[in-house]
């Protein structure tokens, strides 16, 4: 039933956090540590009910835009909500003294967040070097082009967040009388896959925004076209750029060509 | 042969070699001269590069010597590059990070501490062959061990890995920082990842 969590979720009062741009995130460990600095709250004494909260909502705005959750997320939140049972119950007392300790439920999840947020400064060290065959060059060096520009992670990944946000942002605007209409003709993915080419092949890119200009904006629309796009980037036939940090996203044509028949399944 | 042989044969050893030349590398090829000598006069050549603005500089990379462009003309050697420069996905300099502090190291215990899979992150590394493969774990399942290479020093620049800064300066400096020597790696057993994620956080860990 269109109930009111579905409402909910997407009223941009209840999302005005998330207005900021979310930065993509490399897991779990990641996604806290931004919800804590966005608390501005301690890492040491970490409000487990509201990081717990609005850690589940991301969660649920993933699976809103049928994104598959990696395990890993749903790992912690379910240690999340057992941290969170177990904050409420009371405390067995048998400390002594140098116990107390041990008895705070969040200790092992503080000890890996302070743990991780070093090696995340270590890697911010480490890519602020001076860089062969970036910042320096040596005679031998033979130029990354023989390398053939190899991305360390699908490019996917990387952007996926970043997507996420964009699409959440164009679902915030769809107008809330839609989710009350009863739609009688449904939208294909593999319609809006062909739609995505046709804009690109066009112009030779086209904006993201731009995706949704030609057709009333429903919710239906905004997640075929984001699965669109996620299978399109999947088989390498669209490449997802920002020009800048912050920037407009930009579609793009791939490396691989799509072939006429597109074996998309509908699920 | 005199001392300004020496200078003039080094400098023809490093722009011909292909990579960092050890200290014991030049003394075996240069026979004809001692240690100090070698020495003193690398650090002639240094000085000089250094001194007339030349557009290379003599590093000391990955224990061995290497004629570099200096790093405020890199915008310029850019231009040279037929493609965009090589650069590190967050997951790879994190990743990068755990190996060079912690290696040996499994890649359980990589993703124990990142929280999550980090097989496509060390199959690229080791591609890259910024890291290698240093042996097995005695420890049930014989899991892989990971350390990183000499690429990864020249790459980043780095003399050998005690030139890290230690996780306890990053902690303290939580922005760029300075580079200093340490006595050795800050490995700290007590850290070690459990492999078996408590499912109780606040259990004490095996």
């Amino acid at each position: 039933m269109p109930g009111s969590a579905n409402q909910l979720l997407f009223d941009p009062q209840q999302y005005s956090a998330y207005t900021v741009r979310v930065e993509s995130f490399e897991g779990p460990l990641d996604l806290l540590l931004h919800l804590i600095k966005k608390n501005e709250v301690e890492i040491c004494d970490i409000p487990i009910a509201t990081i717990t909260r609005q850690y589940l909502e991301y969660l649920e705005l993933m699976k809103e835009l049928n994104l598959e959750i990696a395990g890993e997320f749903l790992v912690m939140a379910s240690t999340l909500l057992q941290i969170k049972s177990r904050m409420l119950l009371p405390a067995t007392e048998e400390d002594e003294a140098g116990e107390v300790e041990e008895l705070d439920p969040r200790a092992e999840l503080i000890k890996r967040l302070m743990e991780y947020q070093r090696y995340k400064d270590a890697a911010a060290v480490l890519g602020a070097r001076e860089l062969l065959g970036r910042d320096l060059f040596a005679r031998s060096m033979p130029f990354p082009d023989e390398l053939e520009e190899k991305e360390d992670d699908q490019p996917l990944e990387l952007a996926l967040f970043d997507l996420v946000e964009a699409f959440r942002q164009v679902l915030s605007k769809v107008p809330f009388e839609h989710f009350h209409d009863v739609i009688s003709e449904t939208i294909s993915v593999a319609e809006r896959i062909g739609r995505i080419l046709d804009m690109i092949d066009q112009s030779g890119s086209v904006l993201f925004e731009d995706l949704f200009a030609d057709e009333p904006l429903s919710r239906e629309l905004v997640i075929a076209t984001f699965l669109a796009l996620l299978e399109l980037c999947r088989l390498k036939s669209v490449r997802v750029a920002q020009g800048a940090p912050f920037g407009s996203i930009l579609l793009m044509r791939g490396t691989e060509q799509m072939s006429g028949e597109i074996d998309y399944v509908e699920p | 042969m005199s001392s300004l042989d020496c200078k003039a044969l080094l400098e023809g050893l490093l722009f011909v070699a292909d990579g960092p030349l050890s200290m014991d590398r030049l003394v075996s090829i240069l026979h004809e001269f001692e240690k100090q000598e070698l020495i003193a006069a690398l650090d002639e050549l240094r000085l000089e590069c250094e001194r007339n603005a030349r557009g290379i500089v003599l590093a000391e990379v990955a224990g061995g010597y290497q004629f570099r462009t200096r790093p405020e003309h890199a915008e310029v050697m850019r231009r040279l590059q037929r493609s965009r420069p090589s650069k590190f996905s967050q997951s790879a300099l994190e990743s990068l990070a755990i190996i060079a502090y912690r290696q040996p190291v499994t890649r359980a215990e990589i993703e124990y501490l990142r929280g999550v899979d980090c097989g496509g992150v060390v199959k690229t590394l080791l591609e890259r062959k910024l890291i290698r493969i240093l042996g097995k774990k005695d420890v049930p399942g014989r899991p892989i061990v990971y350390g990183t290479t000499r690429e990864f020093l020249e790459t980043f620049n780095l003399k050998n890995l005690n030139a890290l800064p230690t996780l306890r300066e990053i902690q303290d400096l939580a922005e760029l920082p300075v580079y200093e020597e340490q006595g050795e790696l800050p490995l700290d057993p007590s850290l070690s990842a459990p492999f078996v994620q408590p499912l109780l956080a606040g259990e004490p860990e095996s």
